[in-house]
Formats: structure tokens, sequence, C-alpha cells
């Protein structure tokens, strides 16, 4: 049986559809910014940036772009209606200090026991951190988006990271273009499998031990 | 009478000395003090540590610094900007120092000197590279990082407005390291678009109290647009980012 991967914006909607009303959340560079743009509109979720605004809006529109409101990926934003500026320390004491509910990172490799690694890939490239580390030690769940292969084939899950890590054990969830799988004591747990895709393909593509959720089938 | 406010930002630098560490504020384009570097470059002093949170974009401020050879050590968290050749061109070629430190941990370090403590520990960067080498200690089961403080000789910071006591005020994400940096320094110097009499600053908003702060400075605002690039166009003093 065929299956058909999904989509970055259909993995964002599913992230997006999971973060709780109220949920204080901080969205990655890069992917994880997606997710802002399916966010439910019957909920208030308090987006978060690491150069000091908690309440971050969209984009502007075109020609009202501000430059002394840009967000971590250093793009135009807005602030929404009781949103807060603050500077670098608080902001951080927000990420460090286990005040934000969700973090949503995009990653190189995750592996079977939660260690991130999204920072560097390592060689003669330019090592460049931000507030990755930060993020990865201190927000209470870390989400991981991703796409569940590499573009060599390799799978991203992997038994133990080859990339410099980012953090050790702290990846609660991974969301791919195939699943999504969560990282627990037991091991990882994969539920959601796109249509068509069977766990045991699943498991041959990952590489690594995946248990079969006893809940949610295909979404 | 106590009058913080400079006349110019070469008045304001004068007495930067070469080996110096120099705290600049802004985190990409945002709330860089690009008059008070453009002022650093002319001045002249070299074999600098700057401490910035990226290590420059374009060829505008911290990476004018670079392009000029004053900076034998860059300390920052971020030195990959999409147009930041001048950076990785010297680091490549082993001209510039790089230390990378995990963005809170700089932030939390520069925090730290301003706040007199003699260093902390951190689970940021427990078991990864960027922690080689240095103390570490298990607390409540989490392994933490021993961090010591980053002080600065000077901080450049802007600011919106300030007054002659040396209170300041932001806008908006341009605040970014600003404050944390006026407290860390030995010399703390604001340029700021207006300076208002005492009084005008809310006291209740008022972000950065001037004991952080030895010089403001007054600079004309300029009439920026946000480019891709992160950086504002300018005048004629620099050309656009890329």
């Amino acid at each position: 049986m065929s299956y058909t991967q999904l989509t970055r914006d259909e993995i964002a909607r599913r992230i997006a559809q999971d973060i709780p009303e109220g949920a204080y959340v901080n969205l990655g560079i890069g992917m994880p910014t997606l997710v802002a743009n399916h966010l439910p509109k019957d909920r208030e979720i308090f987006l978060h940036s690491e150069n000091g605004i908690l309440g971050m809006g969209p984009a502007p529109a075109p020609g009202s772009e501000d430059p002394d409101l840009i967000n971590a990926g250093k793009e135009p934003v807005t602030l929404l209606t009781g949103g807060a500026y603050f500077h670098h320390t608080d902001s951080f004491a927000m990420m460090r200090g286990r005040h934000l509910d969700i973090a949503v990172l995009g990653a190189f490799q995750v592996s079977v026991s939660g260690d991130l690694a999204n920072w560097h890939t390592g060689g003669d490239a330019i090592p460049a951190v931000g507030g990755a580390m930060d993020l990865a030690v201190g927000a209470k769940s870390v989400w991981v988006m991703m796409e569940h292969l590499a573009k060599s084939g390799e799978s991203k899950i992997v038994e133990r990271c080859t990339y410099p890590l980012t953090g050790i054990g702290v990846v609660k969830r991974i969301y791919t273009d195939l699943a999504v799988i969560d990282v627990t004591p037991r091991g990882l747990v994969a539920s959601r499998l796109v249509p068509g895709l069977a766990c045991d393909e699943l498991q041959r593509l990952s590489g690594v031990p995946l248990s079969p959720s006893a809940a949610r089938a295909a979404a | 009478m106590i009058d913080k406010v400079i006349p110019s930002v070469e008045a304001a630098l004068a007495d930067v000395r070469d080996g110096a560490t120099i705290l600049v504020g802004g985190f990409g384009g945002a709330g860089v003090p690009e008059e008070l570097v453009d002022a650093l470059i002319a001045q002249g002093a070299k074999d600098l540590t700057i401490v910035n949170n990226n290590a420059g974009n374009g060829e505008v401020g911290v990476a004018a610094l670079l392009k000029a050879g004053r900076v034998r050590k860059i300390v920052c968290s971020y030195p990959r900007l999409a147009d930041g050749y001048v950076f990785e061109a010297l680091y490549r070629a082993g001209k510039i120092e790089l230390e990378l430190v995990p963005q809170g941990t700089l932030s939390e370090r520069m925090r730290a000197a301003g706040a007199g403590i003699g260093a902390f520990y951190t689970p940021t960067g427990y078991g990864t590279d960027l922690a080689k080498g240095k103390e570490t200690r298990m607390i409540d089961g989490k392994g933490h990082v021993l961090e010591y403080p980053i002080r600065g000789d000077v901080a450049l910071v802007k600011a919106e407005r300030g007054d002659r006591w040396g209170n300041l005020v932001y806008r908006k994400s341009a605040r970014n390291f600003g404050p944390t940096m006026a407290s860390a320094a030995k010399c703390t110097i604001a340029q700021v678009y207006e300076i208002v009499e005492l009084g005008a600053l809310d006291p209740e908003c008022i972000v950065t109290p001037g004991i952080f702060v030895t010089r403001v400075v007054k600079v004309p605002r300029k009439k920026g647009n946000w480019t891709p690039g992160g950086s504002v166009t300018r005048g004629l003093s620099g050309r656009a980012a890329a």
C-alpha cells in the first residue's frame, strides 16, 4: 500500500492543533515558524520570542515592517494587543526557568532516549547555537518538528546522535512527515501514521525500535 | 549638577583603550548602536574583544569593526547570519578568535557581572561541546555547567530616550541586551534619539536606571527601512544590507 508524506504545513497544522489554550510557546527558527500560521483561531496561545517578546503576532503587511520589531529569525513581526517587551535576561529566564510550556524545535537528529542535535552539523560549518540549548533544557516540553528521513534517506531518529548534541534526554515528542513519535521511558511510541503507512514499514524506515500506540489511528 | 550627556559620539568614546572588552547591544539589526560602533572604528582602538549576540552582518556595525581589523576575539551565540561574510572570512582565515556561548548563558554571564555574582551553575549546554573543559556538578539529579561572568570595560547600548541622569527607555525588541549590558561594564555609553528633561520619563517605566549608565549621547534618527538582511538601510554613511 502506498502513502504520501505530510507537507511541512500539514505537520505544522498537527502541532498547532495539539497546543492547548493558554500555552506559552516558543517556535524555533526555520520549519517550526510555520506552526504560527496554523494556530486555532479560537484559542489564546502566547508566542514567545527569545529577543524579548511575549504575545508575538504575525508578519506585518508589506510596507509596515518595523526594524525594532523582529523575531528570533530576524524577520519582521507584530505584537498582539496585550503583548509585552522585555530584556534578554528576563526573556531567557522565561526559557531557562521552565516557564515556557512548549518549545517546538527543528532537528538534525533525535535519539531514542530524546537526545537532541540541532545546532551544528560539525565539520567546517560556522558553529552557531543561539538559544537552542537554553530552550532544550528549559522548556517544560520540547517537541521536535522535522522530516523523518534525511535527504540521504537515513532516519533522523537514531540510536545515538552523531551530530553535536544540543541537549541530553530533552525531547518529549517528534512530529515528522510520517508520524508522531513520543519519547517515553519505555522507548519510542508511534501514533498518527500517515494513511497507508504500516507500523512495520515505519519501523523499517526508522531503523530504531518503535512500538505502536494503542490509541489513535491516522489523523 | 549631574549631566551625563556628552556632545558627540567621538567625545563619548575618546578614552577607549586598545585591548578593551566591549559589550555591544543588539540582536540582528535591532538595537545595534551603529553610530557608537562607527565612532569606535574612527577612534582607532584595536585588539578588542567584542561581546555581541551576533558577529555582524553586511558591512555595517560590528561587521565594519571586524572588517577594519580591530577585533581580536568575539564572544557571541550566533555568528552565522545570511550576510555574515566579513566574520566568516576572518574566522576561516584564523584571524579572529570565537568564543561561542549559548544565548541565555551569554546574557546571564553579563547579568552575573552586573549583579556581583562570582559564577553560577546552569543546565544549559551540559553534556555538549560547549561545556567541554568546564566544571560540572549534579544538582537535584541534573547536570549543570559552571559559568563565569563576562565583564565589559565598555558597553555600547542603543536606547530610545534618555535624560541627563542616564535613565533610559528603549523601543520594542530593540531593548534586547541593552539593560543587561549596561549593568555589566565599567563604562556604559548609551546612544539615544531623544534627550528629555528630568522627570519626563515615567519613573514607573524607566527600564535602565541611570546608575548603570556613564554617558548619554544623542544621535540623529535615521529613516530606516526594514531589509531582508535584518539590518536597516542607511543613508550616506553605509551601504544597504544585502
